[in-house]
């Protein structure tokens, strides 16, 4: 079995979760991988201090629109609080692959625009 | 039957790096067009000069300063003369980013104002694209650009119509296209430019490693290329300029070096080439483009060029062969450099790349420089392999071969 592109990887690439737009929403992040030009932008409506709904939209590898497509189910009822709290090993963790140096942008580029829209904070993971 | 590969150069030996090893495997390089790999003789030539020759440049009288002196101008007659131009006229840069910059400031800066505007095409790299965008932003002048037709092509017709509009000052455009591998018809656009009344800039980094230059025969007043895509060091680029343009031009950096004399509150500028190279230069990096150029003119530039054109036509043929594969960029060998750039239905070009790399073959994904471009072509990446003196056509299948097992790997 292929390392990084295991089933599930792919099954998430082909048919995403919550990919698409979210009107109206609250917040919104959009980030560019500026190695390869990929885009993702994420779309959140907020309830009661959580993340009610959210969906991405963009284009981009297996790795980053996996990625996105997988916290998306985790983000769905965080607190925004502890949306804030989470990390490049949460993500990597969450995504179950080892991922090189060059690729672990690809994987953080959608936790980066989902940090940017709810706390701010764009330069993360500086 | 794919083509036969006319003419392989069978130069791999020649560069030691196709000795190493990745996880057993042997290196397949299809990037020259972001980098070329050296020749052992570069290699050589760079350490010799640093072992026996090295001391710095214009100002000694011993005798090992001669013989630097002597490599570093020796370096630069021999470079001049790989293109057809003239010592005096041709300046060591960085690289041609640093060359562009330089006209983009020197003559930009005194020539380009409120009114005028700079011609630039849809397909130029970065490097030949932003030190115009911040000229032309800087002085209020228009920046214009183009059209990349369907097949990745300028038309000579939407140029005499952009120079008829009388206000363009300066055409910048590249030689061959470093993403869809397009040869411009560089001496049917200058001379249109000239005859225009306007100045011509031509980004050859990706031209000179594989076909004759002969800046002649062109009819650029500035033409620029980097070292290390033509089998030299990084860190050195040249630019060459129109003697009386240069003449005229204001330094770019200034300091030591490119002086005649320096007084408390005014300075006289040294000759040509040295007025445009500030400071200490890159002197084991012309020496080591000097070999490489010695290399290039050794296996000869018509059968560089035949190589790197049958290889394509083979890559365009068996590329043709991978379902769902798209190539961006004109669809005949003849009118390309050797590169391709190309989309697989299903799999980011990034995952390309990766797919590639399982296959032990090195390619390239991404924008290229060229974002502009990308969106005119309505991608936002693309994956692209690119030739050298030393690939031959297993390196092709090689690449072919991961493509196809990538494919299944995505299930496809």
């Amino acid at each position: 079995m292929d390392d990084l592109y295991r089933d599930y990887i792919l099954e998430h690439y082909k048919r995403p979760h919550n990919f698409g737009e979210l009107d109206p929403h609250d917040l919104e992040g959009l980030e560019h991988n500026p190695l390869c030009g990929d885009e993702l932008g994420v779309h959140i409506r907020v309830k009661d201090g959580r993340i009610e709904d959210l969906r991405f939209h963009g284009h981009g590898c297996a790795i980053s629109q996996a990625s996105a497509s997988i916290a998306s189910e985790e983000l769905k009822g965080m607190d925004l609080d502890d949306v804030g709290k989470l990390d490049a090993d949460w993500m990597i963790e969450l995504l179950g692959i080892p991922v090189s140096a060059t690729r672990r942008k690809c994987a953080l580029l959608n936790l980066k625009a989902v940090r940017g829209a709810v706390t701010g904070d764009n330069a993360w993971p500086s | 039957m794919p083509p036969v590969v006319e003419s392989s150069l069978a130069v791999k030996a020649d560069f030691p790096i196709f000795a190493r090893r990745f996880g057993g495997r042997e290196l397949i390089y299809l990037d020259s067009g972001a980098t070329s790999q050296k020749p052992q003789a570069v290699i050589d030539a760079q350490a010799e000069h640093l072992r026996s020759h090295n001391a710095n440049v214009h100002r000694g009288v011993y005798a090992l300063a001669q013989e630097a002196d002597a490599a570093y101008d020796g370096a630069r007659r021999k470079v001049a003369a790989f293109v057809g131009g003239r010592p005096q006229t041709t300046i060591f840069t960085k690289n041609v980013t640093e060359a562009i910059n330089l006209v983009a400031y020197s003559w930009g800066r005194a020539n380009v104002g409120p009114g005028d505007a700079v011609l630039i095409t849809q397909m130029e790299h970065h490097a030949n694209l932003v030190p115009w965008q911040v000229l032309c932003r800087e002085r209020s002048a228009e920046l214009r650009y183009l059209e990349v037709d369907e097949r990745g092509e300028l038309s000579l017709e939407a140029l005499e119509r952009e120079l008829a509009r009388g206000d363009v000052k300066l055409v910048a455009f590249a030689h061959v296209s470093n993403v869809l591998g397009t040869i411009n018809p560089v001496a049917e656009m200058t001379a249109r430019i000239r005859a225009a009344g306007a100045l011509s800039l031509v980004d050859g980094a990706q031209a000179v490693p594989q076909m004759p230059v002969d800046l002649q025969a062109l009819g650029a007043d500035f033409y620029g290329w980097t070292g290390h895509k033509a089998l030299g060091p990084t860190g050195i680029g040249v630019l060459h300029g129109r003697e009386e343009l240069l003449e005229r031009m204001e330094p770019f950096l200034t300091g030591g070096d490119m002086i005649a004399s320096v007084d408390l509150q005014s300075v006289s500028w040294n000759e040509l080439p040295y007025k445009f190279e500030a400071g200490t230069p890159p002197i084991a990096e012309a020496v080591g483009l000097g070999v490489a150029v010695d290399y290039l003119s050794a296996l000869g530039m018509e059968q560089v060029r035949t190589h790197e054109r049958s290889l394509t036509a083979y890559m365009l043929e068996r590329l043709g062969e991978v379902p769902g594969l798209r190539v961006v960029g004109p669809p005949e060998a003849e009118r390309r450099g050797g590169l391709v750039s190309f989309t697989v239905e299903g799999i980011h070009p990034h995952d390309v790349a990766e797919l590639a790399n399982r296959g032990g073959v090195c390619i390239r994904a991404g924008h290229h420089c060229a974002q502009p471009l990308m969106r005119c072509l309505g991608v936002g990446a693309t994956a692209r392999a690119s030739v050298g003196v030393y690939n031959d056509a297993a390196d092709i299948d090689a690449l072919v071969d991961a493509l196809q097992a990538g494919r299944e790997v995505f299930g496809l």
